[in-house]
C-alpha cells in the first residue's frame, strides 16, 4: 500500500518555536501522509501529490535534514528527516510523483469512488450548457447554437457547439476565424435578456499594422445588430495598451475603429500571466514571513501588486456589466488568446448581472461555460503535468478571489459560502476529477475523460449542506450587483493565502454557528410537528396547572441543548503541532473537529510565544539579581 | 455668557445640505446654543439633521460669488456641507458655529442643559461604584483593602477617592509611595485573576531620576502582591530608550537591583501627537477616493494606525499571558499611567475575564479603568481627526482601545454580549455627548463640576432595554475562557464601521446582520415552542397516568 515509509520525521510548526511533532511519513501512490506519533490523539496530515508545487531540500540542521513542501493550495509543510538517505529518497519520490509526465498518470484516472457507471455518466450530464443558453432565450431571432465547430475545424480550442449571431453565415464564421488568433472567433458568452445586449468573447485580431478582414468586420456588425436597441457596441481589449501595440509587430494586435462600423474601442489594462505569476509569488512570500511587522505586511502586500490586479479584473467586470445593463450596449471582449483575462472578465460580469450564477448550479455552469468549455488551459496554468513553468499562472485563482471579494460586499447574495470556492480551487489542482484536466474540450475528449473519470460537480453537491451560505436570501432578492471598487473595498484573503495557518483566523466561526443553526432548525421543526401530531391523540381532560407541575421540570430538562460550535465544555483538544492539521484532506467535512481545533486557543500567539520564549530563556540564564 | 451673543444669524433659508448617502436637499438652517438644526420642512420629517456643536471638529468656508459654502467635519468622522446663499449670512453662521463648537467652559456644554426625554430606571452614576467592585473582590480574597487615602483627592489628583491596595500596606506607606511615583499615581489593583490569584496592578513611572533614587515602601508595596518565591513582571509600555530618557526629567523605571523579584519588559506603545497624527493620516487616506490600490495601501501603511493596534494588543496579550500562563503578577505603567497603561490593563482584562465581555461588565471596565483611573478624556477627545490646532494633549487613546476590542470581537464573534455598534456608540459619546459621563479629565474634576447632580449619565440611557437591544450580539454565548487573539498582521483589519462608515453605504452588510439575527431568533423561538409542546405532552401523560391509577 505504501511506496515509502520513513520513521522519525518531524513536522515543524511554521510560526512557533514550539516542540515539533514527531512521527512517520508515508508515501502512497496519490498522497503523502504524515502521522504524528507524539500527539495523544492520532493526528494525520494528508497532502495530495498533485497539490505539491515545489519540494526543497534545505541545509542540514541539528534536528536533521529539512524538506520544505509548498502546495498549490497554499499549504506549506516543513518536515525534518533524520537520515540523509531517507530525505533524499522522499525528495526524489515526491518530485516524480508530483509532476507526472503523461495525462493517464493523473489521479482522476485511478480515482474510484465506487460509483456505478450510470451514476458516473449522469454526473457528467449534470451541467448542460445548452440549458443555460435556453435560459437566456437562445436560440432566438438573433442568436443560434451552431455545430459549425463539430470537427474542431473552425477552432480546436473551442467546444463543438458555439453561439453566434444568426446573421453570421458559415462563410463569415470561417473568414473571421482566419483573422483571429488561433481561430478563436467572437462567440456569445452571455445574453442579458432584458435588453438584448450581449457579452461576446474572442481572441485578438491578426490585424498587424494595417490588415483587415471583411468577414471579421461583418461578424462584429452581426453582433452589434443582434442588439437593435443600441447603435454601437464596445470592443474591449483587456490588455494594457502597450502590450497590445507590441503584438502588432507580430501580425496580431487590436481592432482599428475606422475599419469596424460603430464600435467603441477600449483598453482595460489587466496584466499578463507572467506578471500575475510573479505577483502571487511575492504575495506568498509576504504571507510566509515569520513575525512580520504591520508595515512589513502592508508594504509587502502593496509591492506584490496582487490586490491591484484583483481590482483590475473586478473593474473590467464592472465595466462590462454597466455597459450591458446601463448603456444597453453589447460588448466584445478579448485579450491575446482570449482564454485567460477574457475568461476572468466575462465570468465576473456574468456574476454581477445574473443571480443564477450566484447559485450552486449557476456557478458550476459558469465555470464549465467560460473556463472549461472555452479552453482555459487549466493543465498548463495549474501545472498538472511536468511542463513549462512559465505557462503556470493563477488566473483562475484570481477569478475565485473576485467572487470572494463580492461575497464580502454582498453577504446575502450567494447561495454558497467561502468553502465552496476553496473546494473548487482545491480540485482545480487536485486532478481527482476530470473536469479540469487538459487544456480544451478536444483534448479532454482525446484522453477520454468522460469515459474514464468522474465529474466534480455531483461530488460537491453532496456536500451542499456545509457549503451553503446560511445568509442567502434567495434567487430573487438581489438582481444585478454594483460592487464598490474603491481600493479600500478589497481585503486580503487570509482564508485562501494563509488558509492553513489556523491561528490567524477568527477563533470562533460565524459561518459554522449559523450552519449549525440551520441544521438545528430542521430538527426543531421536525420535533415541533411530531409533537403537535402527538398531542391531539392523547385523550382526556386538558392538564391543570397544579397537578402537573412536578413533571414540568424533568420534561423540560430532557430537551436537548443546542449543540452549538461555541460549546466550550470538556477538555481542550490535544496540542496541535502545526497550524495545518487534521482537516487537510477534507477541510470542511467535520465541522465539530474543526471547532475543537479552532479552540486550541493557546496555540495561536506567534509574537507572544516569541516573547514568552524570551522570558523563558532570560529566566533560565540566571542573572545574579534573580537569585 | 448668553449663547445668543454668539449666534449672529440664528436662521437661514434656502440652505442646501450635502451629506453622505443622501441626495442634496434644500431647507432651513437654525442655530441654537448647542445644536445645528437643518430641516427641509417636508411632511415626513425625514430630512432633518440635528448636530451637536461639540461634535464639530473643524469647519471650512469658501465662496463662489455670493454663494457661500461651509464644510463641517465632525468628530465622528462624518463630513457635511452647507450651501448658504448670501455672503453675510454665511460668514455669520460660520463664525457662530466656530464659536459654539469651541466653548472654553465645560459648564456651558450641552450635558449641563440636556433634559432627558426618557424615564430613568436606573441612575447610571450609581451603577458602578468602587465599593461594589471591592465586595466582589473580598468574596474571593482578603489580601486587599479599600483605602480612602485619596478621599479629598489630596494624595493623587487623578485618582478616585478610594483605591484598592494590598492589605499589608498602610496609608502612611502609600503616602510615601505616592511621592515616588509620577503624578502621585502609586500602584493600585487593576485586576484580580480568580483562576490563580494573580493580580495586575497599574501605576505611573517611578521617579528614580538620573541618580537612581529608590523607595523602600514602593518596593514593599509591589512585593506584597507576590507569592513567596514567586516572581512578577513589570510591563513598561515605553521602549527602553524612552524610559531611559525619562530619567533625565526625573522619571525612570524600576532598577533590577531594587526589584530583584521582578522582571521588566519594555514594549513601545506610542503616545500623544504620534497617535493623533496617525489618526489624521488614516482618516485622510480613507476619505480620499482618488487613490489607486498602491497609493491606498501605502497610505494605510504610512498612517501606522494598524501598527499601533498591533503594539497595544501585543502588550495586552503579554500582560494576560504573564498572569494566566506564567502564573505571575504584573505591574503595568508607562510615564503618567493614564494612557497606554490603561489600554494594556483594560484589554488584558477583556482577554482574561469573561465578565468584561458582557455589556455591564464592559461598562464597568470603562468606568474603572478609564474614567476612575483618570484617563484625561476632556483633553484627549477635545479634537478628532480633522483638528488643525496643534495642541499637544489630543490623542485617540480611547478610540485605539475600542478598535482593539473590535479586533478581538472580530476574532471571537461569539464571546461578546455587545456588538460593534456598542463600541461605535462609546466612541461617539467620548467625543461629543448629551451625557456628562465623559466630561472632565478625572474624578476630581468631575466632582468639582458636580456632574452627578447636574448632568445625566450615559449609562442611565444605555442600560434601558430599548437601547440595549440595539447593542446586543445575537451570537453571544457566555464562555468562561481566556480568549487569546491573534496579533499577526493578517488577523488585524481596518475598522470599517468607524473609518469607512461615511465612505461606503452599508446596506448589504446591514441586511446580512439582520438576516443573522433572524436566523438565531427563529431558532430560539422554535426551541421554546418545542419545549412548550414537550411540557404539554408530559403534563397530559401525567394526567393520563393519574387517571389510570385512580
Amino acid at each position: 500500500l505504501f511506496t515509502l515509509q520513513v520513521e522519525n520525521v518531524k513536522l515543524l510548526d511554521r510560526y512557533t518555536n514550539r516542540k515539533a511533532a514527531n512521527g512517520t511519513l508515508y508515501l502512497t501512490a496519490t498522497h503523502l501522509i504524515y502521522v504524528d506519533a507524539s500527539a495523544e490523539v492520532r493526528k494525520e496530515t494528508w497532502i495530495l501529490h498533485h497539490h505539491i508545487a515545489t519540494v526543497e531540500k534545505l541545509p542540514l540542521t541539528t534536528a536533521g535534514y529539512p524538506l520544505l513542501i509548498h502546495c498549490k493550495n497554499f499549504h506549506v509543510a516543513h518536515f525534518v528527516i533524520g537520515q540523509e538517505r531517507d530525505c533524499h529518497e522522499v525528495y526524489t519520490s515526491l518530485l516524480k510523483l508530483s509532476q507526472p509526465v503523461k495525462p493517464e498518470e493523473l489521479y482522476a484516472f485511478s480515482y474510484n469512488p465506487k460509483m456505478s457507471k450510470e451514476n458516473r455518466e449522469i454526473g457528467w450530464k449534470l451541467i448542460d450548457l445548452k440549458v443555460d443558453y435556453q435560459r437566456m432565450g437562445i436560440p432566438n431571432d438573433y442568436w443560434e447554437i451552431t455545430d459549425v465547430n463539430k470537427d474542431y475545424e473552425v477552432c480546436n480550442t473551442y467546444p463543438p457547439e458555439i453561439v453566434v449571431p444568426r446573421a453570421a453565415n458559415k462563410a463569415v464564421v470561417i473568414g473571421s476565424s482566419r483573422f483571429r488568433s488561433r481561430g478563436r472567433i467572437p462567440v456569445l458568452s452571455y445574453l442579458y435578456k432584458e435588453n438584448n445586449a450581449a457579452i461576446c468573447r474572442c481572441s485578438q485580431p491578426l490585424s498587424g499594422f494595417s490588415a483587415r478582414c471583411l468577414e471579421d468586420e461583418q461578424m462584429l456588425q452581426a453582433i452589434r445588430e443582434a442588439n437593435p436597441g443600441s447603435p454601437f457596441m464596445y470592443v474591449v481589449d483587456t490588455r494594457p495598451k502597450l502590450n497590445a501595440m507590441a503584438n502588432r509587430a507580430a501580425g496580431k494586435g487590436y481592432e482599428n475603429e475606422d475599419n469596424y462600423d460603430n464600435i467603441r474601442f477600449k483598453f482595460i489594462g489587466i496584466e499578463n500571466i507572467h506578471v500575475m505569476r510573479n505577483s502571487l509569488q511575492k504575495l506568498l512570500e509576504v504571507c510566509e514571513m515569520k513575525s512580520p511587522s504591520m508595515s512589513d505586511f502592508l508594504t509587502g502586500l502593496e509591492n506584490s501588486g496582487w490586490l491591484r490586479h484583483i481590482k483590475a479584473v473586478m473593474d473590467a467586470g464592472v465595466f462590462l456589466a454597466k455597459a450591458v445593463k446601463d448603456e444597453k450596449a453589447s460588448v466584445l471582449v478579448h485579450c491575446s488568446d482570449g482564454w485567460d483575462r477574457t475568461a476572468q472578465v466575462c465570468s465576473v460580469a456574468s456574476i454581477l448581472l445574473d443571480p443564477f450564477y450566484r447559485t450552486f448550479k449557476g456557478f458550476m455552469v459558469l465555470i464549465e461555460k467560460e473556463w472549461i468549455a472555452m479552453g482555459h488551459k487549466f493543465s498548463h496554468r495549474c501545472g498538472h503535468l511536468d511542463g513549462d513553468p512559465k505557462e503556470v499562472s493563477p488566473v483562475f485563482t484570481q477569478f475565485v478571489e473576485c467572487v470572494w471579494q463580492l461575497m464580502q460586499q454582498f453577504p446575502c447574495t450567494f447561495e454558497f459560502n467561502e468553502r465552496f470556492l476553496l473546494e473548487i480551487h482545491d480540485h482545480v489542482y487536485s486532478c481527482q476529477f476530470g473536469n479540469f484536466l487538459g487544456t480544451c474540450h478536444k483534448e479532454r475528449e482525446d484522453v477520454k475523460i468522460f469515459e474514464k473519470t468522474h465529474s466534480l460537480w455531483p461530488f460537491l453537491l453532496q456536500k451542499k449542506q456545509e457549503l451553503r451560505n446560511p445568509l442567502y436570501r434567495g434567487f430573487t432578492a438581489y438582481k444585478e450587483l454594483q460592487p464598490n471598487t474603491l481600493p479600500f473595498s478589497f481585503q486580503f484573503w487570509c482564508g485562501m493565502y494563509n488558509r492553513f495557518d489556523k491561528g490567524m483566523h477568527p477563533k470562533q466561526c460565524v459561518l459554522d454557528h449559523l450552519l449549525s443553526c440551520v441544521s438545528q432548525k430542521v430538527k426543531l421543526e421536525d420535533n415541533a410537528s411530531e409533537l403537535e401530531n402527538k398531542l391531539p391523540c392523547l385523550d382526556g381532560p386538558l392538564p391543570s396547572e397544579a397537578c402537573s407541575l412536578s413533571k414540568v421540570g424533568s420534561a423540560a430538562s430532557k430537551t436537548p441543548m443546542l449543540n452549538t460550535p461555541q460549546d466550550y465544555e470538556g477538555e481542550p483538544p490535544p496540542v496541535l503541532s502545526n497550524g495545518a492539521s487534521a482537516g487537510d484532506v477534507d477541510a470542511v467535512s467535520d465541522v465539530d473537529q474543526k471547532h475543537k481545533e479552532n479552540l486550541s486557543r493557546h496555540r495561536d500567539l506567534h509574537d507572544l510565544n516569541d516573547t514568552v520564549d524570551v522570558l523563558d530563556s532570560e529566566a533560565k540564564d540566571g542573572k545574579p539579581q534573580h537569585h | 455668557m448668553e449663547f445668543a451673543e454668539l449666534i449672529k444669524t440664528p436662521r437661514a433659508d434656502n440652505v442646501v445640505l450635502h451629506r453622505p448617502f443622501y441626495l442634496a436637499v434644500e431647507g432651513t438652517l437654525c442655530l441654537t446654543g448647542h445644536h445645528l438644526i437643518f430641516s427641509s420642512r417636508r411632511q415626513d420629517n425625514a430630512e432633518e439633521l440635528w448636530l451637536l456643536h461639540s461634535n464639530i471638529d473643524s469647519i471650512e468656508k469658501r465662496f463662489v460669488g455670493s454663494l457661500g459654502t461651509i464644510v463641517i467635519k465632525c468628530k465622528d468622522l462624518r463630513i457635511i456641507q452647507l450651501d448658504i446663499p448670501g455672503m453675510e449670512e454665511c460668514l455669520n453662521i460660520a463664525s457662530s458655529i466656530e464659536a459654539l463648537s469651541t466653548l472654553d467652559s465645560v459648564t456651558l456644554m450641552y450635558p449641563f442643559f440636556y433634559r432627558p426625554m426618557f424615564e430613568i430606571i436606573e441612575d447610571g452614576w450609581r451603577s458602578f461604584l468602587p465599593d461594589q467592585e471591592f465586595e466582589l473582590l473580598s468574596s474571593v480574597t482578603d489580601e486587599w483593602r479599600l483605602s480612602c487615602i485619596n478621599k479629598e483627592f489630596s494624595v493623587c489628583p487623578s485618582y478616585p477617592p478610594v483605591v484598592i491596595v494590598p492589605k499589608s500596606v498602610d496609608d502612611e506607606a502609600l503616602r510615601k509611595v505616592a511621592m515616588f511615583r509620577h503624578g502621585s499615581r502609586f500602584p493600585v489593583l487593576s485586576y484580580y485573576h480568580k483562576k490563580n490569584g494573580m493580580v495586575m496592578m497599574r501605576s505611573s513611572q517611578p521617579l528614580t531620576g538620573t541618580n537612581g533614587r529608590r523607595c523602600k515602601e514602593d518596593e514593599k508595596l509591589i512585593n506584597a502582591t507576590l507569592r513567596p518565591g514567586k516572581r512578577g513582571y513589570i510591563i513598561d509600555t515605553r521602549s527602553l530608550n524612552v524610559a531611559q530618557q525619562a530619567r533625565a526629567k526625573g522619571g525612570g523605571f524600576e532598577q533590577e537591583a531594587h526589584y530583584p523579584q521582578w522582571r521588566r519588559i519594555h514594549k513601545c506603545i506610542e503616545r500623544f501627537n504620534i497617535l493623533q497624527e496617525s489618526l489624521i493620516k488614516l482618516v485622510e487616506a480613507c476619505n480620499d477616493q482618488s487613490h489607486n490600490m498602491d497609493r491606498w495601501l501605502s497610505k494605510l501603511e504610512a498612517s501606522n494606525w494598524l501598527t499601533h493596534i498591533k503594539e497595544i494588543l501585543t502588550a495586552a496579550c503579554l500582560a494576560a499571558q504573564c498572569i494566566d500562563r506564567e502564573g505571575a503578577s504584573v505591574l503595568v505603567h508607562g510615564t503618567e499611567g493614564t494612557d497606554s497603561t490603561l489600554q494594556v490593563t483594560s484589554l488584558a482584562q477583556i482577554i482574561l475575564d469573561p465578565r468584561c465581555r458582557t455589556i455591564r461588565g464592559f461598562e464597568s471596565l470603562v468606568v474603572r479603568e478609564w474614567l476612575q483611573a483618570g484617563h484625561p478624556f476632556q483633553q484627549r477627545c477635545a479634537q478628532s481627526a480633522y483638528s488643525n490646532s496643534k495642541q499637544k494633549w489630543e490623542a485617540p487613546v480611547f478610540l485605539l482601545f475600542l478598535d482593539c476590542v473590535w479586533q478581538i470581537l472580530r476574532q471571537f464573534p461569539c464571546s461578546f454580549e455587545f456588538n460593534e455598534q456598542f463600541l461605535i456608540m462609546l466612541f461617539e459619546h467620548a467625543y461629543a455627548s448629551q451625557f456628562g459621563t465623559f466630561l472632565g479629565n478625572n474624578e476630581n474634576e468631575r466632582s468639582k463640576l458636580k456632574l452627578v447632580q447636574k448632568t445625566m449619565s450615559l449609562w442611565s440611557w444605555v442600560n434601558r432595554s430599548e437601547e440595549l437591544s440595539k447593542f446586543q450580539n445575537p451570537l453571544f454565548e457566555a464562555n468562561s475562557l481566556v480568549i487569546w487573539p491573534s496579533v499577526a498582521p493578517q488577523s488585524l483589519q481596518l475598522w470599517e464601521g468607524v473609518f469607512l462608515r461615511w465612505n461606503r453605504p452599508s446596506k448589504f452588510l446591514d441586511e446580512a446582520h439582520e438576516e443573522m439575527i433572524n436566523i438565531i431568533k427563529y431558532n430560539k423561538e422554535l426551541q421554546a415552542k418545542v419545549n412548550a409542546l414537550r411540557r404539554q405532552l408530559a403534563e397530559m401523560e401525567t394526567d393520563d397516568r393519574m387517571q389510570e391509577n385512580l
